[in-house]
């Protein structure tokens, strides 16, 4: 009935490419997970579709790029989304530009994580996976457009908490990612403080991140 | 020809085990078991490993039937741990190192479940999940380290169900969690609960207060039995895990997952992820009780494979910590 090429299996969805009326379009379907109590599983597939097109809607109103999303199917659990054109994910580029040792580059791009991620936290919308794969790049090391992607663990606080979570995720993600990156990661730090304009809350999530860091190391106890 | 004797005793098991080159000899263990409705506490937990220490070391010699002379290393667990249970049993291991003049070595916990993990099931580079009644962590290796690319940022899975157990007044014998899993069994209703995944970490701590609060009232009601609770309970907290697990091989790219700690025998924790791994066409390796839950013959083991490499911990430096993370270890026996 319609042509659809599979382009990709993640770990929670399948990825088509297809034509939708003239636009470029990919379809994120959304497989059962077998392992899963169906209630459970139903319900966590479409709170996160629900979730995924929210978030989506919130960046874009908040300036930050995203696909545009043409439709959802809860039938089938889809979201027919814009397909970026010639896009590489933040983790390629930064594993290339290591290689290269373009680190003026590397910097430019730490710079645009952290305006994106700070204008992202002040419409008080949390990612939920923050990774270097959720991240794709499209243009120039000079003018480097960023689309966030995989909004489907998204959800709205205003909290300190929440937020300073968020980055402890990307934090985790980044490191285990890029080894020997830390410094990389404190340039994304830096870049997403000096374009909050809240710098009372902005203080108290840098914060709230510091003290998620502690949790972790002191979860080490017994067992 | 390497011969190790390891001694467990950082939560509520104390564990005496050898290793010989690979094969486990003897790996005696003695629980620490509190009325329904308690946890174990460090001070009376300790107490039962001082009471206790001889009986297990004696009975693995036995059955081992090895004599103090014909052993090469004495392996201890430094942490991480509850503090005076740990202390306890590293008394023991520096007395009998200094009493049969072997060298001593220091073994971290998560490490001693993982190498015996590997040991015994023989995967060779799997993603680990270690959970149990203190631990909750997706482990990967990579250059030197297991690195930890998922844990829970609040409570323990094991600790989680242990508390739960509680509520319900379930009986610690043989374990809160092994009770938890026969109740489940016959469990039919499905109530929703708190599902917190963030990325690759877990939180277990809004889900507890929140049955902690609704079960009395489910049950008195007669909407919800035990079963159903425990049922629900299992459920949500290991579709947590599998998923945090799935994302973990698909970020490193993984096609063998391993599953240790207490938390690790439980069977449907096992089936589930089973179904996950074989959908992504990769294997799934799990041991069952004796080797899952704390016991001597893993911290020998560890302790063996760093023997192996020349290591060897100072008499001064044979001490105890509560905190002692898997990835403060260099793993200098893998390449």
């Amino acid at each position: 009935m319609e042509s659809r090429k599979l382009l990709k299996q993640g770990a929670e969805a399948k990825l088509y490419l297809h034509d939708f009326y003239g636009r470029p379009c990919i379809i994120k379907e959304r497989f059962q997970k077998q392992y899963r109590h169906h209630t459970l599983d139903s319900m966590l597939t479409n709170q996160r579709i629900k979730s995924e097109v929210r978030a989506n809607l919130r960046c874009r109103m908040a300036g930050i790029l995203t696909p545009t999303i043409f439709m959802v199917n809860f039938q089938d659990n889809s979201i027919y989304m814009e397909e970026i054109q010639d896009p590489i994910t933040a983790k390629q580029y930064i594993t290339d530009m290591s290689a290269q040792g373009d680190s003026s580059s590397l910097l430019m791009l730490a710079e645009v994580i952290g305006q994106t991620l700070s204008k992202m936290h002040a419409g008080n919308i949390i990612h939920g996976d923050l990774t270097t794969s959720n991240m794709l790049l499209q243009g120039n090391p000079s003018n480097l457009r960023l689309f966030l992607i995989d909004f489907g663990l998204s959800s709205f606080e205003a909290s300190a908490e929440d937020k300073g979570v968020d980055l402890y995720v990307l934090e985790r993600a980044f490191l285990s990612s890029h080894p020997n990156s830390q410094e990389l990661f404190n340039t994304i730090l830096n870049s997403y403080q000096a374009a909050t304009k809240n710098i009372k809350s902005c203080k108290e999530i840098i914060a709230k991140l510091e003290e998620v860091r502690m949790r972790g190391r002191k979860r080490t106890m017994i067992g | 020809m390497v011969i190790a004797i390891g001694f467990e005793g950082s939560a509520n098991k104390l564990g005496v085990g050898i290793v010989k080159d690979g094969v486990v000899l003897s790996n005696p263990r003695h629980t620490y078991i509190t009325p329904p409705g308690q946890g174990f506490l460090p001070k009376d937990t300790a107490k039962h490993h001082r009471d206790h220490a001889l009986d297990v070391l004696q009975a693995a010699l036995e059955e081992a039937k090895i004599k103090p002379d014909e052993i090469d290393v004495i392996c201890y667990t430094k942490g991480p741990g509850m503090g005076a249970p740990l202390v306890s049993t590293a008394l023991v291991a520096r007395t009998v190192a200094q009493l049969w003049k072997k060298p001593i070595i220091a073994v971290n916990h998560c490490i001693g479940h993982i190498e015996m993990g590997r040991l015994i099931t023989g995967a060779v580079n799997p993603t680990v999940l270690y959970v149990s009644g203190g631990n909750t962590q997706v482990i990967a290796y990579s250059e030197k380290r297991y690195r930890i690319f998922g844990e829970t940022i609040d409570i323990a899975v094991g600790n989680c169900l242990d508390r739960f157990a509680r509520v319900l007044k379930l009986s610690n014998d043989p374990s809160p969690g092994y009770n938890i899993e026969q109740l489940a069994k016959k469990g039919k209703r499905f109530l929703e609960m708190p599902y917190v995944v963030k990325g690759m970490d877990v939180s277990f701590s809004g889900l507890l207060s929140y049955i902690e609060e609704k079960a009395p009232l489910l049950l008195e009601t007669n909407e919800y039995t035990p079963e159903d609770l425990c049922f629900s309970l299992q459920e949500t907290v290991f579709a947590m895990l599998i998923e945090i697990t799935e994302r973990a091989m698909a970020h490193c790219g993984s096609q063998e997952v391993l599953i240790v700690g207490g938390v690790g025998c439980n069977k449907r924790l096992q089936d589930m992820m089973d179904i996950m791994v074989k959908e992504r066409g990769a294997t799934l390796y799990a041991t069952d009780e004796r080797f899952c839950i704390d016991n001597g013959a893993m911290i020998a083991q560890a302790g063996w494979e760093m023997f192996k490499t020349g290591l060897v911990t100072p008499l001064q430096e044979t001490t105890c910590t509560q905190r002692y993370r898997t990835d403060e270890v260099e793993v200098t026996w893998r390449d």
